[in-house]
């Protein structure tokens, strides 16, 4: 089973439908219990940093996802999920779980005539075409986007697949069973539906 | 390359499909299930759903148009529709909905937006606004666009930023229904004053006004009904027409 981390933030039955329509099955759960027994958990979420810490700290479900991590189960972040699982994020001045080696930045191109936040459809560039959570991608697919911060990583090595948005930066990343997508799988259609796919077979 | 968005818009009444000209005259079109269904397979990159049924039951309809949507859904999508109170844009949300519409309420109460974009986060409040054009400047209207308010359109939009919207969905109540082009006039107008993405909204009723608001405003995104509902065009063959004309937009 999957589980899929309640912490009081962001769009979770859209993330339970999509991977329903990937062929598996997922709980929506706060309870540590239920959470410390999955096989593999996801980690979703939209909006500030700040408070998405907060929200897991309350409930001491950043100690849980450091521990399951530990244990070698794989765990996969979704937008602010994803910026939760790095080191340090700009919004806010806050730490994150520290669980894949990347910071958390502030998008800087309003010079470039662009909006923040970077939100709609945008094609990614595949660095690790032979990661599990890759496979099968057709050649620059485009992934739904919805955020204001972007995810660097410390080394290039750990960075998936990239985006380009007045600047390249890291639209996916992963430090060995625990990895990130800003984009959201569970909005992108067909492409999101693989990405799914992929996570269910990882 | 960010793609410009094209976003068919549903206007529900007790579950069912329909569309107004002029905000008047309302025609039922289908059930919207098929129909979100069929654009999204087309190709549409979002879509809105208007939920404009004014009944007792409808926090209760909406609910289960939500639910619904969102089991079949793999795109973003948008509700919208008499939304009053931060718990009734939670509601939609926690359902399913990626963003919310707020119109009327929000014109009358801006606090409204800021308390939403704190509880929800930014991202998922879409300011609707209805705009007419008077003598006296572009004023904002209420009730579906039927009551005209005092509020300069252009200002409010200017504070839309630091009220906590993150999107601006602007319809232009005089081109709404005449399929005649978007207004293009509002839309730049409205483009200098916020760097907000926008929705143009109105006026839609052929490939060419599409293409001629995506080279002419900034917009990101543009809104459409019933030339999408009757099927005059297809999604598919208006994405062709952009992309021979370099404009960026998302393939499936």
């Amino acid at each position: 089973m999957i589980a899929i981390i309640d912490y009081g933030v962001g769009n979770l039955a859209s993330v339970r439908n999509m991977i329903k329509k990937a062929g598996g099955k997922a709980k929506i759960s706060s309870d540590p219990e239920v959470l410390a027994s999955a096989e593999k958990l996801i980690l979703p979420g939209v909006g500030a940093f700040g408070v998405g810490m907060a929200n897991l700290r309350e409930r001491g479900l950043d100690t849980l996802i450091k521990e399951r991590a530990a244990a070698g189960v794989k765990i996969l972040g979704i937008c602010l999920g994803a910026q939760l699982l790095t080191d340090y994020s700009e919004e806010n001045d806050c730490e994150g779980l520290g669980l894949i080696p990347a910071k958390t930045i502030r998008f800087d191109v309003a010079d470039q005539g662009l909006k923040v936040p970077h939100m709609g459809w945008n094609n990614i560039q595949v660095s690790q075409s032979d990661h599990p959570l890759l496979q099968n991608i057709q050649a620059n697919p485009r992934y739904y986007f919805v955020h204001s911060y972007y995810m660097k990583c410390d080394d290039q090595a750990d960075e998936l697949c990239s985006c380009d948005y007045g600047h390249s930066f890291s639209a996916g990343i992963a430090k060995g069973h625990v990895a990130g997508m800003q984009f959201h799988p569970e909005k992108s259609h067909v492409v999101g539906l693989k990405v799914m796919g992929n996570f269910l077979s990882w | 390359m960010l793609k410009r968005r094209i976003i068919p818009c549903l206007d529900i009444d007790q579950g069912r499909v329909v569309k107004g000209v002029n905000f008047k005259g309302i025609r039922e079109v289908g059930d919207h299930i098929e129909l979100a269904k069929r654009y999204e397979n087309e190709g549409a990159d979002e879509l809105v759903f208007l939920d404009i049924s004014a009944t007792v039951e409808r926090r209760k309809t909406r609910t289960q148009l939500v639910n619904r949507v969102a089991k079949e859904l793999s795109i973003p999508f948008t509700v919208g529709g008499g939304i009053a109170t931060v718990n009734e844009a939670k509601e939609v949300i926690d359902n399913g909905a990626d963003k919310v519409g707020v119109n009327s309420a929000a014109v009358r109460n801006p606090l409204l937006v800021t308390q939403i974009a704190e509880r929800l986060g930014a991202q998922c409040v879409v300011l609707s606004l209805d705009i007419a054009e008077t003598n006296s400047g572009y004023r904002l209207a209420v009730k579906g666009g039927r009551e005209l308010t005092n509020i300069d359109a252009l200002e409010f939009i200017a504070n839309a930023e630091s009220l906590g919207a993150g999107e601006l969905l602007l319809t232009s109540i005089g081109k709404d229904g005449t399929r005649s082009g978007f207004d293009i006039k509002l839309l730049r107008e409205a483009g200098v004053r916020t760097k907000l993405p926008i929705i143009a909204s109105g006026g839609a009723g052929v490939i060419e006004h599409f293409t001629e608001v995506y080279q002419q405003t900034k917009v990101t995104a543009a809104l459409a009904a019933s030339i999408f509902h009757n099927q005059e065009i297809s999604i598919n063959q208006l994405k062709e027409s952009c992309k021979r004309q370099d404009i960026p937009v998302r393939s499936l």
